[in-house]
């Protein structure tokens, strides 16, 4: 890069060098309250998903008389939401990069019902099946990607398309029967646990040690982040904000931790779960790839003019959002420990609810992983905490569909402000 | 002559920001006013304190009009008043006609059922009045943008404006439609309309407008009479800018080195008319340390050109050949162009330059990420650093490299697409209208900028529909005309007048050619 430093400037050298309207106002060291109501957005979802889990702490309490956060509870909670999850991590992508994926809940169904039949009918090995399922959940994705990214049609009609056929297909494929029961080793994709290294006695040990060094990994992480954007002259939160935050963040990863240690142990696929999570972050936040995907969503004509192949990226979002659905077809199969034409009915919604209350943009080129995390985590704490009350399914569908409609209002009221 | 606008002592203050101090104005009935002053010097602030964006209440100072103080609540009560505002955005819905845009909102209608008769006869005549001859029913989005301006002023007539003001109503238009524009202004005028004139284009204030108010910094400089000969471009910049600008172009020692790029025989056809080409056999050569300008009317391919030799970003069935350096380049992609040293800075900034909602950090390394990582992974420290550097070199003015390029103004903006493609590190560079829109203080430091890319040995093209520009910054001019380079003069050699009667010889010939053809 040769120096254009030193360019000679004329006129504009003076005064309106100032701050110009709206521009710029964001100094840094002022005062904590300030700096978290311009920043709501960031905090709100965690506040409200705290505020939800003591909601149902409390009620759950006074009307059954158990504790909502009590291990095998706690345990359920990643088990059942395991999925959505998953799959938000793809969805996540896929909107920021300015489309939506209907069919995920009919491709998870389906390829569930491919791993069935490939299991019980032809007694293939769990070592083959998984990755023939993820195999044809990349091709499924690749599929309607191509016609998305390549031919320009829009996600929502190629995706809606891709929800009726592969629904069909899997009604076709089970016959309108259901195919099961699973070898064990198959089922432990879901159910199973992650054994104790440390012996097999209750408290299971390790459950309690990989808690406590994911959250000081988390604090120092967090330091050492927090430490760059000062030294780079970004705005940095304030410092009772940061502890406040990342103590709660720890704090809550050791309670589960020794509560999960009380029961049976870190399950199989909170570790499938955490390891792509941090996985997808990584990919977000800190790849050249991820950054190229947040472009597209953010101004495709930009994006394209920097000379970013926007239609390859489009692509790639799909397949990999099949591959993601197929995972969790697969665990949900695992689960339920059949494969059954219904599974997986109205799993788009739950996955994009999530991806919305986290935060995304209906419009694409912003959302975050944590985001979609903590958004799923709100939509799963709900769905088991109303279960437990016995709340009917008919309120239980209001309740969420409000929740969503009152998570996008809050986002698009702290815009606007 | 009586008063019929009389804004006194205007103040607004935003958190952190006062952008109005004490702002007087004072428009005449019947005049043509216009108000100068640099991006971000408040005239936007004013007109929404005027027309009620801004409520009553929420600035200091006294708003008359028509004699009577003013405390409007919202648009409607200044629109209801007779004071209408053209915005630089056209809010016209392209797919319904012309009748249904100017109704819009203001249906002609019983019991809400339209009277399409009585609809029609008025826009026939409020067109008529405008000199616009289109049929009533034709969809507004099948017009031009001068045309459209036309309507959306049939659109305030309609209204019983006695007070129009236009924001910056030339700025999306070619010569001739702004030549119009300003007559009709002027006919509106001699009819008794008032209207508030917001420009940048001083040529253009100084043929219409009778007084003209300058502000700066968001205080009122000086309100200039042109009856009394006060009003001429070098006063209204002195005034703008606050210091006399004897040079609005930077001086540079021109040194023309060897040929850097060289463009023989470039075509293209239209995306959506494929019948012929649209961009017509273009050569052309740039030359290092160079500025190479390209003079044309909007409409008359430059653009299209430009996009379609960067990385076939326009176009269809695209032929001609690139050298660089003396050897043929692929340009086929926008990552090729990019990397045979080619960039190419377009004139739609916000729509096709920047991701607006993204910090400046982003944007910038946004077109060479490979220069801020290592095997796919980002270095942020890296990124920020770089984006810092051109901060500092481009002079950005911002308090950090983390504000989001939406909040900047024009030249700022205008300096982070530079930024961006200036870090891919190109040979050559293609800046379509570099300085639309933005302020006279950012023109002068971004024609620096394209001086010192030119003595660093860069080839530098120059796009521009101002000729002033190009004559004052180029070393050669190409000028094109329905899609064809139809002359190139030298610097010494180039005029204003050369450049017209270039284009006009070309439409002539090309008018022949079709009447030829018409005629079989």
């Amino acid at each position: 890069m040769a120096d254009v430093n030193n360019t000679r400037l004329g006129p504009g050298e003076r005064g309106v060098g100032g701050l110009r309207e709206g521009e710029g106002l964001s100094v840094n060291g002022r005062s904590g309250a300030a700096y978290l109501k311009d920043n709501l957005r960031e905090y709100g979802m965690l506040l409200a998903l705290i505020a939800i889990v003591a909601f149902f702490v409390i009620l759950v309490r006074a009307m059954i008389g158990v504790d909502f956060l009590n291990p095998q509870n706690i345990t359920n909670l990643f088990l059942q939401n395991s999925y959505v999850i998953i799959m938000a991590l793809g969805m996540l992508l896929v909107i920021v990069a300015g489309h939506i994926d209907l069919s995920v809940g009919s491709v998870a169904a389906f390829v569930g019902a491919v791993a069935a039949v490939l299991t019980v009918n032809m007694d293939w090995p769990i070592y083959a099946v998984i990755p023939a399922g993820l195999v044809v959940g990349g091709i499924i994705g690749a599929a309607q990607g191509y016609w998305i990214a390549y031919w320009r049609i829009p996600s929502f009609i190629v995706t809606l398309a891709g929800m009726l056929v592969f629904r069909g297909l899997t009604l076709w494929l089970l016959g309108g029967q259901n195919i099961g029961p699973f070898p064990n080793s198959f089922q432990s994709l879901s159910t199973g646990f992650v054994p104790d290294i440390f012996g097999p006695d209750r408290p299971n040990y390790l459950a309690l040690v990989v808690a406590v060094v994911a959250a000081v990994a988390i604090l120092f992480m967090g330091v050492r982040s927090r430490a760059r954007n000062i030294a780079h002259g970004m705005e940095a939160e304030p410092g009772a904000i940061f502890w406040i935050r990342n103590g709660i963040m720890a704090a809550a990863l050791v309670f589960v931790g020794w509560k999960l240690a009380g029961f049976r142990g870190i399950p199989n696929v909170a570790v499938s779960m955490a390891v792509l999570t941090i996985l997808y972050a990584f990919l977000a936040e800190s790849t050249t790839l991820g950054r190229r995907i947040y472009a597209i969503g953010g101004n495709l004509k930009a994006a394209r003019l920097s000379g970013i192949n926007a239609d390859r990226l489009t692509f790639f979002t799909f397949v990999n959002m099949g591959v993601l659905a197929a995972l969790a077809g697969m665990i949900v199969t695992a689960r339920l420990n059949s494969a059954t034409p219904k599974a997986g009915t109205g799993f788009e919604l739950d996955v994009i609810a999530a991806v919305f209350i986290g935060g995304a943009s209906s419009a694409g080129g912003s959302g975050r992983i944590v985001g979609a995390i903590i958004g799923a985590f709100i939509m799963g704490v709900m769905n088991n905490g109303m279960s437990i009350l016995g709340i009917g399914i008919d309120y239980q569908q209001v309740i969420k569909g409000l929740v969503l409609l009152a998570a996008v209002i809050f986002d698009v009221y702290n815009k606007s402000k | 002559m009586s008063v019929l606008l009389e804004m006194q002592s205007i103040s607004k203050t935003f958190p952190g920001v006062r952008a109005l101090d004490d702002v007087t104005v004072q428009v005449r009935e019947g005049e043509i006013h216009a108000i100068c002053g640099e991006n971000g010097a408040g005239k936007s602030t004013l007109m929404k304190v005027l027309s009620g964006v801004y409520p009553h209440g929420t600035y200091e100072g006294v708003i008359r009009f028509a004699g009577q103080e003013a405390r409007f609540r919202g648009i409607h009560d200044s629109e209801a008043a007779g004071i209408v505002i053209i915005h630089q955005e056209l809010a016209l819905v392209p797919l319904l006609s012309i009748a249904e845009n100017i109704f819009l909102g203001n249906e002609q209608a019983r019991g809400g059922v339209i009277d399409w008769r009585e609809t029609y006869r008025l826009t026939e005549g409020l067109l008529a009045k405008v000199g616009l001859r289109e049929a009533p029913t034709k969809p507004v989005g099948d017009l031009g943008v001068g045309k459209q301006q036309l309507v959306e002023i049939a659109k305030a007539l309609s209204k019983n404006v006695r007070l129009l003001i236009l924001d910056e109503p030339t700025a999306a238009l070619q010569e001739n439609d702004s030549q119009k524009l300003l007559d009709l202004l002027l006919e509106l005028k001699a009819q008794g309309v008032t209207s508030i004139i917001i420009s940048h284009k001083l040529n253009e204030v100084r043929r219409v407008a009778d007084r003209v108010t300058v502000i700066r910094d968001g205080a009122t400089v000086s309100t200039l009479d042109a009856h009394a000969g006060e009003v001429t471009e070098d006063r209204i910049v002195r005034d703008m800018v606050g210091r006399d600008m004897a040079h609005r172009y930077p001086e540079r020692v021109r040194n023309p080195r060897e040929v850097l790029m060289e463009v023989k025989g470039w075509s293209a056809k239209h995306p959506e008319h494929m019948d012929r080409d649209f961009v017509r056999n273009v050569s052309f050569s740039v030359r290092k340390g160079e500025i190479v300008g390209i003079a044309g009317l909007m409409g008359s391919g430059r653009t299209e050109f430009a996009m379609s030799l960067f990385g076939r970003s326009w176009g269809k069935d695209i032929r001609g050949s690139v050298r660089i350096g003396g050897r043929e380049v692929d340009v086929s992609t926008v990552p090729r162009a990019i990397g045979a040293g080619l960039a190419y800075v377009t004139e739609d900034r916000k729509a096709l330059g920047l991701i607006l909602d993204e910090p400046i950090v982003t944007n910038i390394s946004l077109a060479n990420l490979r220069g801020v990582s290592k095997s796919g992974v980002l270095d942020e420290a890296a990124e920020q650093r770089v984006a810092t550097r051109y901060k500092a070199a481009m002079n950005i003015r911002t308090p950090n490299v983390f504000q989001r390029v939406v909040n900047l103004s024009g030249g700022n903006q205008q300096k982070v697409l530079l930024s961006k493609l200036l870090f891919t590190e190109p040979q050559v560079l293609i800046l379509d209208e570099p300085t639309r829109g933005i302020d006279v203080g950012a023109k002068f430091e971004i024609y620096g900028i394209m001086n010192k890319l030119a003595d660093e040995g860069r080839g530098v093209v120059m796009i521009s529909s101002e000729m002033p520009e190009l004559l004052g910054m180029c070393d050669r001019i190409y000028v094109m005309a329905e899609g064809a380079f139809v002359g190139e003069l030298t610097a010494a050699e180039a005029s204003q007048e050369k450049i017209m009667s270039l284009i006009v010889r070309e439409h002539e010939a090309q008018e022949h050619i079709e009447m030829e053809a018409a005629h079989g």
